[in-house]
């Protein structure tokens, strides 16, 4: 069945739906990841948006069991070039149309992707409607320009209760913006008690649990748009190690004094490099945002820039110069991408375990 | 980090002459890196043997030596320059195989040259099995299990322990003869017990056989401050046990999840970062189908034709900056030449599809064994670019020109199913083909996979373009179907069939409904940053992003995929002609798809279209850009064969008129042509039916040439000496009849001359004469050929000159052309003209110093020879002697006859250049591969009509200490000739004979005229094959072997004893 996307700007696309067909609007966004589209459609920062993967030939190795980074997807449409309806992998159990039918998601194939990443290029990520051809395209731009995008995105990903992902190791209070499972397992691997909390918990909620660290993790949208977890990044900075991820790392910077803005087209995908300005290093990333922190606004906090991206040289790392805390915007936990940067877990390991020892030394 | 400040002259070695195994992607990246390493300021000294290269011309590097890349004669370069370093990584196996030999023998040391780029220590530990095997298991990098086992009760512990199948590998049996693949008990008796019988050391390999596997290749870079990236990662879709060179590659890879992909992308770097790599390097993995459990095949330190491919598929040129990191550069502080925008340090996101197909020699050699395994067979290869597999798929199979366009084989229907499945459980060229027979004869896809393992993603592909020709059958007209076939990638060719209409009327009915295609930027960033890369690609979508200029644009159309009879040669010219177009002022468009050349990189043209050249994709560019004109005469056969019908649809061909070529090409308007201007040629004549041949034959006299009308470049043809032969010629080789006529020619035996001339319509000039050592009916390219004649009396090259003069203004040459001329009884008759750059183009280029595409190309243009600087005749001829030695492959293709004759064989050449005809000739056999002894023994056995030359060449041998040995016809006329000589049992006979001879090494060059034939049964096949085997040089012209006596005799003193002498007196 031919369905159609149509932007803001009166662009529109006819092609082969797939998925659901539900209407839905959401920010148009490309991700140039190669591979990955699962753990791509079922990272909670893409919620709200739709989401075009460069790459022509999604689905190939099929949905499978394992690679879900949530366990509801929040993408609010898929456009490909071309969607494999026979995929084939050992570990494939559906084809990715069967998923997003399944998860009420539209999807979007036989499209020029190139033409319409290099609109969203151009004029920068934009609003747009997966529809039927029923709808006028004059209608569908009125009505795109007339409905603001929702800014409560965090809280529909957010976990609603805390919960216990019980080790023997460190105790980690992870706030959930809209985690990543990846950042979960990287914890899990390093033996982490790991207790999940919803966004919207307080500095007094998190320090109550007593937590020998605290991860702040990605999420969707704006992060001026999460003021309560500003608060609470305020009420815990110096009292406990803080490492922040993307959506987390943004809100850090605000709640040292920074500010965010948003960026023409973001950064999304797995070859991003990232140089570490201590050492010159240059790493791959993987990377999914859209806003980004102002480097002018670090002039009167306490916040030191770490990594930058190499080439446009936005901010993608920070630590505080007086606390145990740093952050970076991009995703060490990969999944999707390389996992090049895995070694910041270890390093906040290795930040829980210096703060405890100078704790020690305060104490004795 | 800064480039170095303490070195200032770079030695770069290349890779030689084209064999299969090492094509043309070095001349790719050599070239790369000197333009590299001159942008960064240094003195750069390039070293390579083989004159058809690009990297070769004096504008590439500061100082060019063009010697044998050998150990002798490198350290002598090195002696005489003083070069602060030596860049070996560029010039594949062989660049780097010598410089591991320069620094064992302590030359670098003594002269005190660094290594650059990635040092010796990580070269050998990725090269030397053991100490790779070593390296990984300390990484924890699982290498497939293997031992060497001296009996069977070893074998059956070794199994034991990794289970079936294993691959059985005898030790020190050429080419695995003996070896093979147990998948069980029965199997491992009978395989290993005949292996060990086989060895002569009586041991074999034991390796766990991971066929079946997925083969995954990762092209990694790293620089000295320790990043390291993946350029791009390729999927095989022929599963590990077919050699990558030979296999169907996709980029990047299709059925990999991104688990997978990272599991082997993190290991790949893992092994960068252990050898401690600086530059490029491929690493081959193999991944299990059915688990995430992997190991590591193979690590090439270096560029290579995986590297030149990935550079090609993704924009990012890996040799070019594995140059600037070899001088200390970092990947951060280098920026993407791609986006210009940007940083190298990075990874290109690929938004299409890249397929690369191997193209193999089994066309020119129909007696090989075309069954695919370890051992590479292909010469090139080609690849192409869509937003579909199946597109990507079909465009590259177009582009083989094999006169294949879509995934069909002739005659394949009449293929049993039993053969059927043969070939696709036994992979051979043709595997691709028969899967998608297979599919139309309704197998299923489950059982294709078991015949041949390839992942079901692939074959599902397969079916989607066989399941849709029926589509277009039913459908005739409709516009949506058409539109969605060429989408997958479907050729007009192919839809007119299916519609039972012309290819043009196709063509025609799209540009109605505006079904063509746009182009795509390759821009290595999947559009997420601006660039201005002018690389291209067609497919179907909505937006074209080539944006055509103002400015008058000329199309050059390239030589396609390097095979035997269009080589390197060709894309040597084609870069010429590109920079002479830009020098005049012209947009200059390529249209091409080999990734191997330097043809294709896009910083040579203004505009690079990677494209299959076939009518219709070339009428696709030309429609778009609107040219001046289109060039035909570089790219060899390929674009002369299009010029017809680009003519046809209007398109102006620059240079010699559709009609002179026609002239030149069509044997019955060039006879016209040649009997108008007075010019002599062999006797020759159509014959229709066997009779007629039989008459014809007699008439003109034997031997004749035969051949027949409708088959180019050479293929079977043969010389025949008597009627018995034609006969047996007309009934085996070719099926005579009114449509398919057969020419008869006088073949004359005389001398072979060959002229390349560049011609404006009234200037003519020739920039030199070459003379063959070979006598006329061995292939040209197969000959040596000697610059500047040695032997021609004046007359005679005035004679070659006038005629050339004659032939250039006769045939309205506006360009280039080349004669082949033979001598025969002091005249001169003209053999062919080809209207259009040759093979030689480039040695006689390099030897005068005349830049001859370049200035084919201007004129071409419009300018005059004259204003040029050039006047009609032959220019002064110029100090010291050359020779191009032709350079074969056979030690990888079995069952192929080397015997020379009027079908070429050879893959590459060399050049050797010297004061003297001798030295030249000795560095182009040294080039060749061909080692020179000054004594030993040489074996001989010639046909009886050769017996009364042999016996010359017989007693020179003899005189300068050679031992003598000969079956026994060729000895008894030895003998008769007061000749000492061993006889050697023949092959038949028992141990030891001829082969065993040949075997064990007691012989140090092999003479051999006998039984020329393809049939692989016969004596003269059997002892030619032991011979390349067996690593010895086997001559089958006495002329070569004449010539390599001189060489010999230069280099000694003849040992006569005084009363021989005075007998002889």
């Amino acid at each position: 069945m031919k369905r159609q996307l149509i932007l803001e700007d009166g662009t529109f696309f006819v092609g082969e739906a797939f998925g659901s067909m539900e209407k839905k609007m959401g920010e148009v966004v490309f991700n140039t990841g190669m591979t990955g589209y699962q753990e791509i459609l079922s990272d909670p920062s893409y919620c709200g948006q739709i989401v075009t993967m460069t790459y022509p030939l999604i689905g190939n190795y099929g949905i499978n069991r394992d690679d879900f980074e949530s366990i509801e997807p929040h993408i609010h449409g898929l456009i490909v070039k071309e969607v494999c309806d026979a995929p084939s992998n050992w570990r494939n159990e559906m084809t990715l149309d069967e998923y997003l039918k399944i998860k009420n998601i539209p999807g979007l194939a036989g499209i020029d992707t190139r033409k319409l990443t290099r609109i969203i290029r151009q004029y920068g990520t934009l609003k747009g409607i997966l529809c039927d051809l029923d709808v006028s395209v004059q209608e569908a731009v009125d009505y795109l320009k007339s409905t603001n995008l929702p800014n409560d995105q965090v809280k529909r990903v957010s976990t609603k209760s805390a919960y216990a992902s019980p080790g023997r190791g460190h105790r980690v209070v992870l706030v959930d913006f809209g985690m990543k499972h990846g950042i979960l397992r990287e914890l899990n691997k390093r033996n982490c008690d790991v207790i999940v909390l919803p966004y919207n918990a307080t500095a007094e909620d998190v320090l109550r649990l007593n937590p020998d660290g605290v991860m702040l993790s990605n999420g969707p949208g704006d992060p001026k748009d999460v003021p309560e977890a500003i608060q609470m990044i305020q009420g815990i900075l110096g009292k406990v190690p803080i490492f922040g991820i993307c959506l987390g790392h943004q809100l850090f910077a605000l709640a040292c004094g920074a500010d965010t803005e948003k960026m023409k087209f973001g950064h999304r995908g797995s070859n991003h490099p990232v140089k570490h300005l201590a050492t010159g290093k240059v790493m791959m990333t993987s990377q999914n945002h859209g806003y980004t922190v102002n480097e002018q606004s670090l002039k009167q906090t306490r916040l030191q820039v770490t990594h930058v991206a190499l080439n446009d040289g936005t901010i993608e790392g920070l630590r505080h110069l007086d606390y145990p805390a740093f952050t970076v915007q991009y995703h060490p936990e990969a999944s999707p991408g390389p996992e090049d940067a895995n070694g910041l877990f270890d390093e906040f390991m290795a930040m829980i375990e210096q703060f405890q020892k100078e704790g020690d030394i305060i104490h004795a | 980090m800064p480039k170095r400040q303490d070195i200032e002259t770079i030695l770069v070695i290349g890779s030689g002459p084209i064999v299969i195994g090492q094509a043309a992607e070095f001349d790719y990246a050599g070239t790369q890196a000197c333009l590299a390493l001159k942008e960064e300021g240094y003195k750069v000294i390039l070293v390579n043997s083989n004159p058809a290269t690009i990297m070769t011309d004096t504008e590439i590097a500061d100082k060019v030596y063009m010697e044998p890349l050998t150990l002798e004669f490198v350290s002598r370069i090195i002696r005489k320059e003083r070069p602060d370093a030596i860049l070996p990584t560029l010039g594949g196996q062989t660049g780097l195989n010598l410089a591991v030999e320069l620094a064992k023998t302590g030359v670098l040391e003594e002269c005190g040259v660094e290594i650059l780029g990635t040092k010796l220590e990580a070269i050998e530990k990725a090269e030397d099995r053991e100490q790779f095997r070593a390296l990984m298991n300390e990484l924890g990098e699982p290498v497939p299990e293997s031992e060497i086992i001296h009996s069977l009760e070893e074998a059956f512990a070794f199994v034991q322990t990794v289970g079936y199948p294993v691959i059985v590998r005898p030790a020190f049996t050429l080419g695995g003869t003996g070896g093979g693949i147990c998948t069980n008990e029965e199997e491992l008796i009978e395989i290993v017990s005949n292996g060990l019988k086989m060895s002569p050391v009586h041991q074999c390999l034991l390796e766990k056989s991971i066929a079946g596997y997925k083969e995954i290749e990762y092209e990694v870079m790293r620089d000295a401050n320790d990043n390291a990236i993946v350029v791009c990662n390729m999927e095989n879709i022929d599963p590990v046990g077919i050699h990558t060179g030979d296999s169907i590659v996709v980029a990047p890879s299709q059925t990999l999840s991104d688990r997978e992909y990272q599991l082997l992308r993190n290991a790949s770097l893992r092994i960068i970062r252990a050898l401690g790599i600086e530059g490029g390097c491929n690493v081959q993995l193999a991944l299990d189908p059915h688990s995430f459990h992997y190991y590591v095949i193979e690590v090439n330190p270096r560029v290579s034709r995986s590297s030149a491919l990935a550079s090609k598929a993704t924009g990012y040129p890996i040799a070019k900056l594995a140059a600037k990191i070899a001088v200390g550069l970092t990947l951060d502080e280098m920026m993407n030449p791609v986006t210009g925008k940007t940083y190298a340090c990075f990874e290109p996101a690929l938004d299409y599809v890249v397929t690369k197909i191997p193209r193999f020699p089994f066309d020119k050699f129909e007696s090989a064994n075309r069954r695919l395994g370890t051992q590479m067979k292909a010469t090139g290869e080609v690849m192409a670019i869509g937003r579909t597999f199946e597109e990507s798929l079909l465009k590259a199979i177009r582009s083989l020109e094999t006169n294949v366009y879509h995934l069909e084989l002739k005659n394949a229907e009449t293929v049993s199913d039993e053969l059927l499945e043969k070939r696709i459980r036994k992979a051979g060229d043709e595997r691709l083909f028969y899967i998608a027979e297979a599919i139309r004869r309704g197998f299923t896809i489950e059982q294709i996979h078991e015949w041949s393992q390839i992942d079901r993603f692939f074959l599902t592909k397969i079916e989607n373009v066989v399941r849709y020709e029926a589509v277009i059958r039913d459908h005739v007209g409709d516009l949506d179907v058409l539109r969605k076939a060429k989408a997958l990638g479907f050729a007009d060719v192919t839809i007119a069939k299916l519609w039972n209409k012309r290819e043009r009327d196709i063509y025609e009915i799209r540009k109605q409904a505006n079904i063509i295609p746009v182009y795509k930027m390759v821009d290595t960033c999947a559009a997420e940053f601006e660039s201005e890369t002018p690389y291209y690609y067609s497919t179907y979508e909505e937006e074209n992003e080539s944006i055509v200029t103002e400015r008058n644009s000329v199309v050059v159309l390239g030589s396609g995929p390097i095979r035997i009879g269009q080589g390197i040669e060709f894309d040597y010219a084609t870069v010429h002609s590109v920079w002479a177009i830009k020098e005049a002022g012209y947009e200059a468009i390529i249209i091409n798809n080999n990734p191997e050349t330097v043809s294709t990189d896009f910083s040579i043209s203004d505009k690079l279209y990677f494209e299959p050249l076939t009518i219709e994709d070339v009428m696709h560019v030309i429609d778009l850009e609107k040219p001046v004109g289109v060039i035909v005469q570089f790219g060899g056969q390929t674009a002369i064969n299009l010029a017809a019908e680009l003519s046809a649809r209007g398109v102006r061909i620059l240079g010699t008129s559709l009609e002179d070529l026609d002239r030149a090409e069509n044997r019955d308007k060039f006879e016209q042509t040649l009997s108008q201007l007075g010019i002599p040629q062999p006797k020759g004549k159509t014959a229709f039916s066997v009779e007629e041949a039989v008459r014809i034959a007699e008439e003109i006299g034997y031997p004749v040439l035969v051949r027949p009308s409708y088959v180019l470049g050479g293929r079977a043809m043969e010389i025949v000496y008597k009627e018995e032969e034609l006969l047996h010629y007309m009934e085996n080789a070719v099926k005579v009849n009114p449509q398919h006529p057969v020419l008869i020619d006088r073949y004359l035996i005389g001398k072979e001359i060959e002229v390349d001339a560049i011609s404006d319509g009234e200037t003519v000039f020739i920039p030199g004469i070459m003379e063959h050592i070979e006598r006329a009916g061995v292939h040209s390219g197969d000959s040596i050929a000697v610059y500047p004649p040695q032997t021609l009396a004046p007359h005679i090259q005035q004679k070659i000159v006038d005629y050339t003069i004659a032939l250039a203004k006769g045939l309205r040459i506006v360009g280039l052309l080349n004669i082949q001329f033979v001598m025969y009884n002091d005249e001169v008759y003209v053999l062919e003209v080809n209207p259009r750059s040759s093979r030689t183009v480039p040695f006689l280029s390099k030897i005068t110093g005349v830049p001859m595409a370049n200035i084919a190309a201007k004129v071409i243009l419009g300018a005059k020879l004259a204003e040029l600087g050039y006047e009609t005749g032959l220019r002064r001829e110029c100090e010291g002697v050359y020779v191009k030695v032709p350079v074969f492959s056979f030690a990888k293709l079995r069952n192929v006859d080397i015997s020379l004759g009027p079908e070429m064989k050879s893959t590459g050449e060399v050049i050797g250049k010297d004061t003297t005809f001798e030295k030249a000739l000795y560095k182009g056999l040294v080039a060749s591969g061909i080692h020179i002894r000054s004594y030993g023994s040489v074996l001989l056995t010639v046909a009886d009509k050769d017996k009364e030359e042999a016996i010359e060449l017989a007693r020179r041998f003899h005189r300068i200490g050679y031992q003598l040995l000969a079956t026994n016809g060729t000895a008894e006329a030895l003998k008769a000739a007061n000749i000492p000589v061993t006889v050697v049992n023949k092959i038949h006979s028992e141990s030891p004979n001829i082969l065993d001879v040949i075997r064990q090494g007691k012989a140090q060059v092999v003479i051999n005229t006998l039984t020329k034939g393809k049939q692989p049964e016969s004596d003269g096949f059997r002892i030619r094959r032991e011979a390349v085997e067996n690593g010895i040089p086997c001559l089958t012209s006495l002329d070569t072997a004449k010539a390599m006596l001189q060489v010999l005799e230069s280099m000694t003193f003849s040992t006569t004893a005084m009363s021989e002498e005075w007998v002889r007196l």
